[in-house]
């Protein structure tokens, strides 16, 4: 990876500040992003957890908002708009910069469906041909490479993420997600969710 | 030529046997019962299976890097798909995994056959992503083995193409990842039910003899061969 001025001044700044760099001394682009996705990058209302999340992914979904391949209504409504100028290298600095932040789970789900929600995600329902989540996103949900972390993201964002797919948003994100968060069923939806919201 | 066609006629029973399997289930079985509906969903969905297998293992069964390393299965040989298959329903293979792997490949034996027909028929291009420059060594090692540490020639089992055949797996084009795990971890992934008699007990002699640097190796050949 190139190492940019402002990947150095971010990580200067981590090193120094802590966790929760994003105060007055950060750059611009570090500041639009916190407006909605909390200056610890823990996310806020319908903005995503970006703390500890895989690099490549971020940076993915940027260029993904960028070329307007993600279509989401939030990602048209505000996420198009945010990521009309960003050029690739802005991109990777933002997208390494809160991946070093340390996440902090929502646990905002339905305590009640965990166990369900577990189940399904390192086994799947080969019933119903869903396979486990876990082979691809990790035994704890942490992601890899450009596979994101789910562990700790918000309730209502996973499961608007996964029906949403089902409904023909984001087509185009790298198989087999849209395809199977598609065969997956209303309340299994909401017990992957849970579960997920409650992972460390 | 001859086995070509022998291969086709086979394919085609495999076939045969799953739909009428499929015809009977539906014709004398009018109830709900679990098992019933169960039954139906299997042998109707021959496709959905397909699917299901290659949300994991790459849209065209060649492989996939996930946080697991799956395997490819495209141009593999039935009956070593069939037996893994049921080494994982029987737990003597990967049994102390986070993912049960058991259920997740849990398919009835008429699934399995029509499962290993479907994934015989596909041939994308390798993946590949072994390091180049061990090219060399890996080919020599494949063709000739290495007579002073005894170990065999791989081709002389898995044949001068990696093509495998019968029980014997087809290696061609296998994920470099994969090939190195398998390799690396044979004593502790096959062969894990004492209760039953595992071919792959085969490997374990030459698995253990062959040091990382040349497991790399052959690894790194096997993932550019088509």
């Amino acid at each position: 990876m190139r190492i940019t001025g402002l990947t150095i001044a971010i990580l200067a700044m981590i090193s120094t500040a802590g966790p929760s760099p994003a105060g007055d001394g950060a750059p611009t682009w570090v500041r639009n992003c916190t407006w909605c996705h909390g200056t610890s990058g823990h996310g806020y209302a319908n903005a995503p957890e970006l703390a500890g999340q895989r690099h490549q992914y971020i940076e993915n979904q940027l260029l993904d908002f960028h070329n307007h391949v993600r279509d989401n209504p939030f990602s048209q409504q505000y996420m198009w708009g945010a990521a009309a100028n960003l050029n690739a290298q802005t991109a990777r600095d933002l997208a390494v910069y809160f991946s070093l932040l340390p996440p902090k789970p929502a646990n905002d789900g339905v305590g009640e469906l965990a166990a369900i929600g577990r189940e399904i995600y390192l086994e799947g329902i080969p019933e119903i041909n869903i396979v486990p989540c876990a082979a691809c996103h990790g035994p704890n949900a942490e992601g890899v490479r450009d596979i994101p972390r789910l562990g700790g993201l918000s309730y209502a964002y996973l499961k608007r993420r996964l029906e949403q797919w089902g409904q023909g948003y984001h087509a185009a994100a790298p198989p087999p997600m849209p395809r199977i968060a598609g065969k997956l069923p209303p309340d299994q939806i909401e017990a992957l969710a849970s579960y997920l919201s409650f992972v460390r | 030529m001859r086995v070509t066609s022998l291969r086709f006629v086979l394919r085609a029973a495999i076939l045969a046997t799953v739909l009428s399997a499929a015809a009977r289930v539906d014709s004398a079985e009018p109830g709900h019962s679990r098992q019933a509906l169960a039954a139906r969903t299997e042998h109707g969905g021959v496709a959905a299976k397909a699917e299901y297998c290659t949300d994991c293992h790459g849209p065209s069964g060649q492989g996939y890097h996930g946080y697991l390393t799956m395997p490819r299965l495209a141009g593999q040989t039935p009956e070593y798909i069939e037996n893994q298959l049921r080494s994982f329903a029987e737990r003597s293979r990967e049994r102390d995994l986070f993912i049960n792997m058991g259920r997740v490949h849990g398919l009835s034996p008429d699934m399995r056959a029509a499962m290993a027909a479907h994934f015989r028929g596909l041939d994308p291009r390798p993946i590949g992503g072994g390091p180049r420059n061990l090219l060399g060594t890996g080919k020599r090692i494949y063709d000739e083995g290495i007579p002073e540490a005894n170990i065999p020639a791989c081709a002389a089992c898995h044949g001068p193409d990696a093509k495998g055949q019968e029980a014997i797996p087809r290696l061609a084009g296998q994920l470099y990842a994969y090939t190195v795990k398998e390799l690396t971890n044979w004593d502790r992934e096959r062969g894990q039910s004492p209760a039953r008699d595992d071919t792959s007990a085969v490997m374990t002699p030459i698995a253990r003899a062959l040091s990382p640097a040349q497991v790399s190796a052959i690894a790194a050949y096997l993932s550019y061969l088509r």
